[in-house]
Protein backbone atom coordinates (compact mmCIF):
# COMPACT_ATOMS: atom_id res chain seq x y z
CA UNK A 1 0.00 0.00 0.00
CA UNK A 2 0.98 3.75 -0.99
CA UNK A 3 -0.01 5.98 0.83
CA UNK A 4 2.16 8.68 -0.65
CA UNK A 5 0.10 9.55 -4.38
CA UNK A 6 -2.93 10.44 -1.81
CA UNK A 7 -1.19 12.49 0.52
CA UNK A 8 1.51 15.07 -1.19
CA UNK A 9 2.03 18.07 0.73
CA UNK A 10 3.36 21.39 -0.84
CA UNK A 11 5.48 23.97 -0.49
CA UNK A 12 5.49 27.00 -2.43
CA UNK A 13 8.50 29.37 -3.00
CA UNK A 14 8.19 32.17 -4.96
CA UNK A 15 11.74 32.77 -5.98
CA UNK A 16 11.42 35.93 -8.45
CA UNK A 17 8.04 35.34 -9.86
CA UNK A 18 5.78 38.73 -11.14
CA UNK A 19 3.44 37.23 -8.40
CA UNK A 20 1.22 36.06 -11.66
CA UNK A 21 2.08 32.37 -11.45
CA UNK A 22 1.58 32.70 -7.45
CA UNK A 23 -1.76 33.93 -7.74
CA UNK A 24 -2.36 31.03 -10.16
CA UNK A 25 -1.22 28.63 -7.69
CA UNK A 26 -3.07 29.72 -4.92
CA UNK A 27 -6.72 29.51 -6.98
CA UNK A 28 -5.47 25.88 -7.03
CA UNK A 29 -6.27 26.12 -3.20
CA UNK A 30 -10.20 28.11 -3.43
CA UNK A 31 -13.42 26.12 -3.79
CA UNK A 32 -13.47 26.23 -7.54
CA UNK A 33 -10.39 23.77 -7.81
CA UNK A 34 -9.86 22.46 -3.83
CA UNK A 35 -6.70 20.55 -4.35
CA UNK A 36 -7.38 19.68 -0.72
CA UNK A 37 -9.83 17.01 -2.59
CA UNK A 38 -6.52 15.08 -3.50
CA UNK A 39 -5.45 15.43 0.29
CA UNK A 40 -2.61 18.09 -1.31
CA UNK A 41 -2.18 20.50 1.98
CA UNK A 42 -0.34 23.79 0.80
CA UNK A 43 2.47 23.60 3.73
CA UNK A 44 4.86 26.32 5.13
CA UNK A 45 7.40 23.91 6.36
CA UNK A 46 10.13 22.63 4.00
CA UNK A 47 10.59 19.27 6.58
CA UNK A 48 6.49 18.45 6.11
CA UNK A 49 6.64 19.11 2.48
CA UNK A 50 6.80 16.44 -0.32
CA UNK A 51 6.45 18.70 -3.49
CA UNK A 52 8.33 21.88 -3.93
CA UNK A 53 6.48 24.25 -6.10
CA UNK A 54 8.49 27.40 -7.34
CA UNK A 55 7.21 30.45 -9.17
CA UNK A 56 9.48 32.82 -11.16
CA UNK A 57 13.54 32.49 -11.81
CA UNK A 58 16.53 32.44 -9.70
CA UNK A 59 17.89 35.26 -8.97
CA UNK A 60 21.00 36.19 -7.38
CA UNK A 61 20.05 36.83 -3.79
CA UNK A 62 17.59 33.38 -3.49
CA UNK A 63 19.93 30.96 -4.62
CA UNK A 64 21.14 29.77 -1.17
CA UNK A 65 17.44 30.37 0.05
CA UNK A 66 16.20 27.91 -2.97
CA UNK A 67 19.09 25.62 -2.47
CA UNK A 68 18.38 25.57 1.90
CA UNK A 69 14.78 24.86 1.19
CA UNK A 70 15.77 21.22 -1.01
CA UNK A 71 17.68 20.41 1.32
CA UNK A 72 15.60 20.68 4.12
CA UNK A 73 13.08 18.25 2.80
CA UNK A 74 12.94 14.81 3.37
CA UNK A 75 13.53 12.31 0.60
CA UNK A 76 11.48 11.22 -1.42
CA UNK A 77 10.65 15.03 -2.89
CA UNK A 78 9.54 16.16 -6.55
CA UNK A 79 10.34 19.67 -7.60
CA UNK A 80 7.88 21.68 -9.86
CA UNK A 81 8.98 24.56 -11.82
CA UNK A 82 5.61 26.57 -12.61
CA UNK A 83 5.68 29.15 -15.27
CA UNK A 84 7.99 30.32 -17.90
CA UNK A 85 10.23 32.35 -15.90
CA UNK A 86 10.86 29.14 -13.25
CA UNK A 87 11.57 27.62 -16.60
CA UNK A 88 14.19 29.82 -18.06
CA UNK A 89 14.19 32.85 -16.64
CA UNK A 90 11.32 33.95 -18.79
CA UNK A 91 11.11 37.79 -20.10
CA UNK A 92 13.45 38.09 -17.08
CA UNK A 93 15.90 36.27 -18.66
CA UNK A 94 18.19 39.22 -19.37
CA UNK A 95 18.29 41.05 -16.19
CA UNK A 96 20.91 41.53 -14.74
CA UNK A 97 20.58 39.92 -11.00
CA UNK A 98 19.13 36.61 -12.98
CA UNK A 99 20.69 33.32 -13.19
CA UNK A 100 17.96 31.58 -15.03
CA UNK A 101 15.26 28.45 -14.34
CA UNK A 102 15.38 26.51 -11.03
CA UNK A 103 17.19 24.00 -12.71
CA UNK A 104 20.71 26.15 -12.14
CA UNK A 105 20.60 25.62 -8.72
CA UNK A 106 18.25 22.04 -7.75
CA UNK A 107 17.23 19.07 -9.71
CA UNK A 108 13.44 19.84 -11.79
CA UNK A 109 10.93 16.83 -12.12
CA UNK A 110 8.28 18.90 -13.54
CA UNK A 111 7.85 21.75 -15.95
CA UNK A 112 4.79 23.67 -16.19
CA UNK A 113 4.75 25.96 -19.23
CA UNK A 114 2.47 28.80 -19.57
CA UNK A 115 2.96 32.88 -18.72
CA UNK A 116 0.67 32.65 -16.36
CA UNK A 117 0.78 28.81 -15.74
CA UNK A 118 -3.69 27.84 -15.46
CA UNK A 119 -4.51 26.24 -12.32
CA UNK A 120 -5.69 23.07 -14.56
CA UNK A 121 -1.82 22.95 -15.83
CA UNK A 122 -0.66 23.22 -12.50
CA UNK A 123 -2.63 20.55 -11.42
CA UNK A 124 -2.19 18.95 -13.96
CA UNK A 125 1.78 19.03 -13.09
CA UNK A 126 1.65 17.66 -9.33
CA UNK A 127 0.02 14.69 -11.11
CA UNK A 128 2.72 14.12 -12.99
CA UNK A 129 4.61 15.17 -10.17
CA UNK A 130 3.22 11.68 -8.02
CA UNK A 131 4.45 9.51 -10.37
CA UNK A 132 7.33 10.71 -10.05
CA UNK A 133 7.72 10.59 -6.94
CA UNK A 134 5.98 7.25 -5.83
CA UNK A 135 8.85 6.16 -8.76
CA UNK A 136 11.64 8.33 -5.93
CA UNK A 137 10.10 6.26 -3.17
CA UNK A 138 9.85 2.84 -4.48
CA UNK A 139 13.78 3.27 -5.93
CA UNK A 140 14.32 4.29 -1.91
CA UNK A 141 12.24 1.69 -0.42
CA UNK A 142 14.33 -0.78 -2.99
CA UNK A 143 17.42 0.85 -2.20
CA UNK A 144 16.97 0.47 2.32
CA UNK A 145 15.76 -3.36 1.43
CA UNK A 146 19.34 -3.92 -0.49
CA UNK A 147 21.54 -2.43 2.13
CA UNK A 148 19.28 -4.51 4.54
CA UNK A 149 20.29 -7.72 3.03
CA UNK A 150 23.56 -6.96 2.32
CA UNK A 151 23.77 -6.28 6.13
CA UNK A 152 22.45 -9.29 6.88
CA UNK A 153 24.93 -11.75 4.61
CA UNK A 154 27.83 -9.77 5.94
CA UNK B 1 -11.73 -7.22 34.64
CA UNK B 2 -14.00 -4.44 33.01
CA UNK B 3 -11.83 -2.34 33.01
CA UNK B 4 -8.64 -3.78 31.72
CA UNK B 5 -10.88 -4.44 28.65
CA UNK B 6 -11.78 -0.92 28.04
CA UNK B 7 -8.02 0.14 28.08
CA UNK B 8 -7.36 -2.80 25.72
CA UNK B 9 -9.96 -1.68 23.32
CA UNK B 10 -9.51 2.09 23.80
CA UNK B 11 -5.82 1.81 22.36
CA UNK B 12 -6.66 -0.35 19.80
CA UNK B 13 -9.92 1.07 18.59
CA UNK B 14 -9.01 5.17 19.88
CA UNK B 15 -6.57 5.10 16.86
CA UNK B 16 -9.00 4.27 14.17
CA UNK B 17 -11.91 6.20 15.68
CA UNK B 18 -9.87 9.31 16.23
CA UNK B 19 -8.31 9.25 12.39
CA UNK B 20 -12.04 8.70 11.32
CA UNK B 21 -13.52 11.69 13.24
CA UNK B 22 -10.60 14.07 11.61
CA UNK B 23 -11.41 13.08 8.44
CA UNK B 24 -15.22 13.72 9.09
CA UNK B 25 -14.03 17.29 11.04
CA UNK B 26 -11.84 18.30 7.15
CA UNK B 27 -14.81 16.95 5.25
CA UNK B 28 -17.58 19.16 7.75
CA UNK B 29 -15.04 22.08 7.31
CA UNK B 30 -14.65 21.95 3.98
CA UNK B 31 -18.25 21.98 3.16
CA UNK B 32 -18.56 24.55 5.48
CA UNK B 33 -16.00 26.63 3.28
CA UNK B 34 -17.95 25.40 0.23
CA UNK B 35 -15.44 23.20 -1.11
CA UNK B 36 -15.75 19.58 -1.83
CA UNK B 37 -13.12 18.55 0.73
CA UNK B 38 -10.73 15.33 1.29
CA UNK B 39 -11.88 11.92 1.56
CA UNK B 40 -13.31 10.35 4.78
CA UNK B 41 -9.87 8.39 5.17
CA UNK B 42 -7.73 11.34 4.72
CA UNK B 43 -5.63 11.26 7.69
CA UNK B 44 -4.95 8.19 7.30
CA UNK B 45 -3.59 8.96 3.99
CA UNK B 46 -1.69 11.38 5.61
CA UNK B 47 -0.28 9.53 8.55
CA UNK B 48 0.73 6.30 6.46
CA UNK B 49 2.85 8.52 4.09
CA UNK B 50 4.30 10.16 7.33
CA UNK B 51 5.69 6.63 8.00
CA UNK B 52 6.71 6.38 4.46
CA UNK B 53 9.07 9.01 4.50
CA UNK B 54 12.66 9.84 5.29
CA UNK B 55 13.17 10.17 9.05
CA UNK B 56 15.43 13.47 9.07
CA UNK B 57 16.92 14.20 12.75
CA UNK B 58 18.15 17.09 14.04
CA UNK B 59 18.44 16.14 18.00
CA UNK B 60 17.99 12.43 19.25
CA UNK B 61 16.32 13.47 22.31
CA UNK B 62 13.49 14.85 20.29
CA UNK B 63 12.45 11.77 18.94
CA UNK B 64 12.07 10.30 22.60
CA UNK B 65 10.14 12.89 23.70
CA UNK B 66 7.98 12.42 20.84
CA UNK B 67 7.35 8.38 22.12
CA UNK B 68 7.04 9.48 25.56
CA UNK B 69 4.23 12.51 24.59
CA UNK B 70 2.36 9.39 22.53
CA UNK B 71 2.91 6.61 25.26
CA UNK B 72 1.90 8.95 28.13
CA UNK B 73 -1.45 9.94 26.23
CA UNK B 74 -2.31 6.58 25.20
CA UNK B 75 -1.87 6.11 29.20
CA UNK B 76 -3.96 8.38 30.17
CA UNK B 77 -6.65 7.76 27.80
CA UNK B 78 -6.15 4.14 29.00
CA UNK B 79 -6.85 4.62 32.47
CA UNK B 80 -9.85 6.23 31.64
CA UNK B 81 -11.62 4.26 29.25
CA UNK B 82 -10.32 1.58 32.72
CA UNK B 83 -12.40 3.54 34.77
CA UNK B 84 -9.25 4.60 36.78
CA UNK B 85 -8.92 7.87 39.22
CA UNK B 86 -9.67 10.67 37.23
CA UNK B 87 -7.23 12.73 39.01
CA UNK B 88 -4.35 10.54 37.63
CA UNK B 89 -5.72 10.66 34.42
CA UNK B 90 -5.56 14.21 33.83
CA UNK B 91 -1.61 14.50 35.74
CA UNK B 92 -0.31 12.20 33.25
CA UNK B 93 -2.38 13.83 30.43
CA UNK B 94 -0.53 17.08 31.36
CA UNK B 95 3.03 15.37 31.75
CA UNK B 96 2.58 14.05 27.91
CA UNK B 97 2.22 17.60 26.83
CA UNK B 98 5.42 18.46 29.39
CA UNK B 99 6.70 16.25 26.96
CA UNK B 100 5.80 17.41 23.82
CA UNK B 101 7.21 20.88 24.72
CA UNK B 102 10.53 19.55 25.86
CA UNK B 103 10.67 17.63 22.49
CA UNK B 104 10.28 21.20 20.61
CA UNK B 105 12.74 22.88 23.12
CA UNK B 106 15.60 20.37 22.56
CA UNK B 107 15.82 21.59 18.73
CA UNK B 108 17.66 24.91 18.44
CA UNK B 109 15.31 26.30 16.26
CA UNK B 110 13.24 29.29 16.99
CA UNK B 111 10.13 28.63 15.16
CA UNK B 112 9.97 25.39 17.86
CA UNK B 113 10.56 28.04 20.21
CA UNK B 114 8.17 30.21 19.81
CA UNK B 115 5.78 27.15 19.26
CA UNK B 116 6.83 25.52 22.35
CA UNK B 117 6.17 28.49 24.03
CA UNK B 118 2.67 28.85 23.14
CA UNK B 119 1.89 24.99 24.20
CA UNK B 120 2.95 26.14 27.55
CA UNK B 121 0.76 29.25 27.55
CA UNK B 122 -2.17 27.00 26.17
CA UNK B 123 -1.60 24.50 29.28
CA UNK B 124 -1.86 26.88 31.80
CA UNK B 125 -4.90 28.25 29.73
CA UNK B 126 -6.72 25.19 29.97
CA UNK B 127 -5.29 23.23 33.20
CA UNK B 128 -7.52 24.72 35.79
CA UNK B 129 -10.60 24.03 33.70
CA UNK B 130 -9.58 20.61 33.23
CA UNK B 131 -9.40 20.24 36.92
CA UNK B 132 -12.05 22.02 37.78
CA UNK B 133 -14.30 19.52 35.60
CA UNK B 134 -13.08 16.58 37.70
CA UNK B 135 -14.11 18.21 40.51
CA UNK B 136 -17.13 19.13 39.63
CA UNK B 137 -17.87 15.40 38.37
CA UNK B 138 -16.61 14.11 41.83
CA UNK B 139 -19.20 16.70 43.44
CA UNK B 140 -22.13 15.03 41.51
CA UNK B 141 -20.90 11.21 41.84
CA UNK B 142 -19.04 11.09 45.23
CA UNK B 143 -16.14 9.49 43.28
CA UNK B 144 -12.98 10.15 41.47
CA UNK B 145 -13.62 7.08 39.59
CA UNK B 146 -14.06 7.26 35.67
CA UNK B 147 -16.26 3.95 36.44
CA UNK B 148 -18.68 5.51 39.24
CA UNK B 149 -18.89 8.70 36.96
CA UNK B 150 -20.55 6.61 34.22
CA UNK B 151 -22.49 4.45 36.50
CA UNK B 152 -24.32 7.31 38.01
CA UNK B 153 -27.81 7.76 37.71
CA UNK B 154 -27.51 11.55 38.08
CA UNK B 155 -27.84 13.55 35.18
CA UNK B 156 -24.55 15.68 35.77
CA UNK B 157 -24.63 18.67 32.75
CA UNK B 158 -27.64 19.83 34.98
CA UNK B 159 -25.66 20.58 38.06
CA UNK B 160 -22.71 21.79 35.88
CA UNK B 161 -23.75 24.00 32.98
CA UNK B 162 -21.04 26.30 34.27
CA UNK B 163 -18.27 23.93 34.02
CA UNK B 164 -19.67 22.43 30.97
CA UNK B 165 -19.45 25.39 29.08
CA UNK B 166 -15.82 25.88 30.51
CA UNK B 167 -14.84 22.76 29.17
CA UNK B 168 -16.14 23.54 25.94
CA UNK B 169 -13.63 26.93 25.68
CA UNK B 170 -10.96 24.57 26.66
CA UNK B 171 -11.98 22.04 24.44
CA UNK B 172 -11.24 24.36 21.56
CA UNK B 173 -7.49 24.68 22.71
CA UNK B 174 -6.97 20.76 23.10
CA UNK B 175 -8.56 20.19 19.49
CA UNK B 176 -5.77 22.67 18.14
CA UNK B 177 -8.96 24.97 16.89
CA UNK B 178 -9.20 28.41 16.04
CA UNK B 179 -9.50 31.07 18.17
CA UNK B 180 -6.87 29.00 20.27
CA UNK B 181 -4.88 27.60 17.40
CA UNK B 182 -1.89 29.31 18.43
CA UNK B 183 1.09 26.65 19.13
CA UNK B 184 0.54 25.15 16.08
CA UNK B 185 -0.78 27.20 13.77
CA UNK B 186 -2.88 24.46 11.65
CA UNK B 187 -4.59 27.81 9.89
CA UNK B 188 -2.08 30.54 9.70
CA UNK B 189 0.90 28.25 8.23
CA UNK B 190 3.82 30.56 7.95
CA UNK B 191 3.19 32.64 10.28
CA UNK B 192 5.50 30.78 12.65
CA UNK B 193 6.45 27.95 10.14
CA UNK B 194 4.23 24.92 12.12
CA UNK B 195 5.11 25.96 15.67
CA UNK B 196 5.94 23.60 18.09
CA UNK B 197 6.02 20.43 15.45
CA UNK B 198 8.28 22.65 12.63
CA UNK B 199 11.45 20.23 13.23
CA UNK B 200 9.16 16.85 13.98
CA UNK B 201 8.85 15.30 10.57
CA UNK B 202 8.18 11.84 8.97
CA UNK B 203 7.58 9.00 11.20
CA UNK B 204 7.90 11.36 13.98
CA UNK B 205 5.23 14.04 12.90
CA UNK B 206 3.05 11.09 12.30
CA UNK B 207 3.09 9.29 15.96
CA UNK B 208 2.46 12.97 17.12
CA UNK B 209 -0.93 13.12 14.72
CA UNK B 210 -1.87 9.42 16.25
CA UNK B 211 -1.01 10.62 19.60
CA UNK B 212 -3.25 13.67 18.81
CA UNK B 213 -6.15 11.43 18.34
CA UNK B 214 -5.77 9.37 21.51
CA UNK B 215 -5.95 12.74 22.49
CA UNK B 216 -9.09 13.66 20.68
CA UNK B 217 -11.29 10.16 21.91
CA UNK B 218 -10.05 11.11 25.33
CA UNK B 219 -11.60 14.29 25.54
CA UNK B 220 -14.99 13.05 24.11
CA UNK B 221 -15.21 10.43 26.31
CA UNK B 222 -14.68 13.79 29.16
CA UNK B 223 -17.93 15.49 27.58
CA UNK B 224 -19.61 12.38 27.38
CA UNK B 225 -19.19 11.99 31.40
CA UNK B 226 -21.28 14.78 32.12
CA UNK B 227 -24.45 12.96 29.72
CA UNK B 228 -23.69 9.37 31.19
CA UNK B 229 -27.06 8.89 33.28
CA UNK B 230 -28.51 8.25 29.52
CA UNK B 231 -26.02 6.62 26.65
CA UNK B 232 -27.84 7.91 23.83
CA UNK B 233 -28.25 11.28 24.96
CA UNK B 234 -24.23 11.00 25.86
CA UNK B 235 -23.40 10.21 22.14
CA UNK B 236 -25.75 12.99 20.68
CA UNK B 237 -24.43 15.76 22.69
CA UNK B 238 -20.69 14.53 21.76
CA UNK B 239 -21.49 14.71 18.31
CA UNK B 240 -23.45 18.03 18.71
CA UNK B 241 -20.42 19.64 20.93
CA UNK B 242 -17.87 18.12 18.24
CA UNK B 243 -19.84 19.36 15.33
CA UNK B 244 -19.93 23.15 17.31
CA UNK B 245 -16.57 23.31 17.89
CA UNK B 246 -15.78 22.60 13.99
CA UNK B 247 -18.45 25.21 13.25
CA UNK B 248 -16.73 27.92 15.74
CA UNK B 249 -13.31 27.11 14.31
CA UNK B 250 -14.51 27.60 11.13
CA UNK B 251 -16.21 31.52 11.98
CA UNK B 252 -13.58 32.99 14.27
CA UNK B 253 -10.48 34.64 13.67
CA UNK B 254 -7.28 33.63 15.69
CA UNK B 255 -6.69 35.36 19.01
CA UNK B 256 -3.17 36.47 20.56
CA UNK B 257 -1.82 34.68 23.22
CA UNK B 258 -2.67 36.99 25.97
CA UNK B 259 -6.49 36.51 24.70
CA UNK B 260 -6.44 32.80 24.66
CA UNK B 261 -4.65 32.59 28.37
CA UNK B 262 -7.89 35.23 29.38
CA UNK B 263 -10.12 32.88 27.17
CA UNK B 264 -8.99 29.99 29.59
CA UNK B 265 -8.98 31.73 32.79
CA UNK B 266 -12.45 32.94 32.15
CA UNK B 267 -13.53 29.68 31.35
CA UNK B 268 -12.21 28.43 34.77
CA UNK B 269 -13.99 31.14 36.64
CA UNK B 270 -17.49 30.19 34.99
CA UNK B 271 -16.33 26.56 36.22
CA UNK B 272 -15.74 27.88 40.40
CA UNK B 273 -19.02 29.65 39.98
CA UNK B 274 -20.73 26.83 39.15
CA UNK B 275 -18.79 24.78 41.57
CA UNK B 276 -19.22 27.37 44.46
CA UNK B 277 -23.02 27.61 43.71
CA UNK B 278 -23.49 23.83 43.28
CA UNK B 279 -21.32 23.35 46.87
CA UNK B 280 -23.83 26.15 48.50
CA UNK B 281 -27.16 24.43 47.77
CA UNK B 282 -25.49 20.89 48.83
CA UNK B 283 -24.65 22.23 52.37
CA UNK B 284 -27.84 23.85 52.21
CA UNK B 285 -29.74 20.47 51.14
CA UNK B 286 -27.54 18.44 54.26
S1 LIG C 1 5.71 33.08 -16.06
FE1 LIG C 1 4.66 35.00 -16.46
S2 LIG C 1 3.09 35.13 -14.85
FE2 LIG C 1 4.58 33.57 -14.21
S3 LIG C 1 6.04 34.66 -12.97
FE3 LIG C 1 6.87 34.68 -15.04
S4 LIG C 1 6.12 36.63 -15.93
FE4 LIG C 1 4.90 36.22 -14.09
Amino acid sequence: MTFLKRSPWILHYDASSCNGCDIEVLACLTPLYDVERFGIINTGNPKHADILLITGGINSQNRPVVRNLYEQMPEPKVVIAVGVCAATGGIFRECYNIVGGIDKVIPVDVYVPGCAARPEQIIDGVVKALAILEEKREKMTGEARHAAEAGEST
Amino acid sequence: MNGIVGAVLFLILAPLAGGLIAGIDRKITARMQGRVGPPILQPFYDVGKLFEKESVVVVTAQNFYVVAYLVFIALSGAFFFAGGDLLLIVFAFTLAHVFLVLGAYAVHSPYSHIGAERELIQVMAYEPMIILAAVGLYMVSGSFYVADMAATTVPAILYLPGVFLGLAVILAIKLRKSPFDISTSHHAHQEIVKGITTEFSGPTLGQIEIAHWYENIFLLGLVYLFFAWNPVIGVVAVAVTYVAEIFIDNVTARVRWQTALKGGWLAALLGIANLAILSYMMIGGA
